[in-house]
């Protein structure tokens, strides 16, 4: 799965975390710093992406500011029927990520739709569907984040 | 906020990614019949609008090698838990951080900060940490790792079908 990085490479990962210039060559200070040309700073991104180290390169949105609304749910599934209702649960276009946790709550998903109305109606949807109660743990605030991956 | 009809093309055209060639915003801008100083202010405004958050990379955590993920929940005096928030969320290890409600009596946790590590144990050493910062304002914490991605989609603009 993992590949090993070039020093250049963690270089780029660790600062290409932060916020690049909206100018028309956004990479060219972040090249002159490491000795590069622009082109080839492109490039090793490039690599970089390809290679899945990195899953994207841009503008990251807001999600709730682009106008959705959003609600982590978690259902306690009995052990014996979780093929069976993850088979309903991930049919639901709604259902954006889903991750199974070791907990009696043992899956964990978000629902990501147009209006607040439509997350309620879905989770009332999803527990008539699977005869299962549905848990809304909607973002009453988020935190402030200083988090970055150290490659 | 109210996003204009070109702001949704700019979105659309740029939320996978942007071109990674030395003038990304021109190559954009042409498929979208703008210059690129109009596409380059445009994306100033939605910046400033909070809309953009930044422009960089997001890292790929399992293949960097990071394949542990625990969520770490806490169950936080009301009455500090914004403050205690903050300072959870300023945490280097801490990927998302958020307070939510609870759900009585199953679930009598309020605060909920995600944690990555390269192993189970060092996501469990840095929740020790959360631990200590939280002290006595703190009841009850849990660890939930994750043991299967199940579903994972990009959360898209869907302004097309709407």
């Amino acid at each position: 799965m993992t590949r090993k990085l070039s020093p250049l490479e963690r270089t780029l990962i660790n600062r290409l975390q932060d916020d690049l210039p909206l100018v028309p060559h956004p990479f060219q200070e972040l090249a002159q710093e490491l000795g590069l040309s622009e082109e080839e700073l492109a490039g090793h991104i490039r690599t970089l992406r390809d290679d899945g180290l990195l899953t994207r390169f841009g503008p990251f949105f807001d999600a709730e500011a682009l106008g959705g609304a959003f609600c982590l749910c978690a259902i306690a599934v009995p052990p014996e029927r979780f093929e069976d209702v993850l088979t309903k649960v991930n049919a639901y276009p709604e259902v954006a990520h889903n991750y199974e946790r070791d907990h009696k709550l043992n899956m964990w998903f978000v629902l990501a739709t147009e209006s607040q109305a439509a997350i309620s109606a879905t989770a009332e949807a999803i527990e008539r569907d699977t005869g299962l109660p549905v848990l809304l743990f909607p973002k009453e605030r988020e935190f402030f984040i200083g988090f970055r991956v150290n490659a | 906020m109210t996003l204009t009809p070109q702001d949704r093309t700019i979105i659309e055209a740029t939320q996978a990614g942007l071109p990674l060639v030395t003038r990304p915003f021109a190559v954009v801008a042409e498929s979208l019949g703008l210059s690129e100083a109009e596409l380059i202010d445009r994306l100033k405004q939605l910046k400033a609008q909070g809309v953009i958050r930044r422009i960089g990379a997001a890292p790929n955590h399992y293949r960097l090698g990071m394949t542990a993920n625990g969520m770490t929940v806490w169950d936080v005096d009301d009455a500090v838990v914004d403050s205690l928030g903050e300072k959870v969320g300023a945490l280097p290890f801490v990927t998302h951080c958020y307070r939510r409600p609870r759900a009585l009596p199953d679930w009598p946790y309020n605060l909920f900060a995600m944690v990555h590590g390269e192993t189970r144990e060092e996501v469990i050493a840095k929740r020790a940490e959360i631990s200590s910062l939280l002290g006595k304002a703190c009841r009850a914490g849990d660890i939930l790792f994750s043991t299967r991605i199940l579903k994972k989609t990009g959360m898209r603009l869907r302004g097309k079908e709407g």
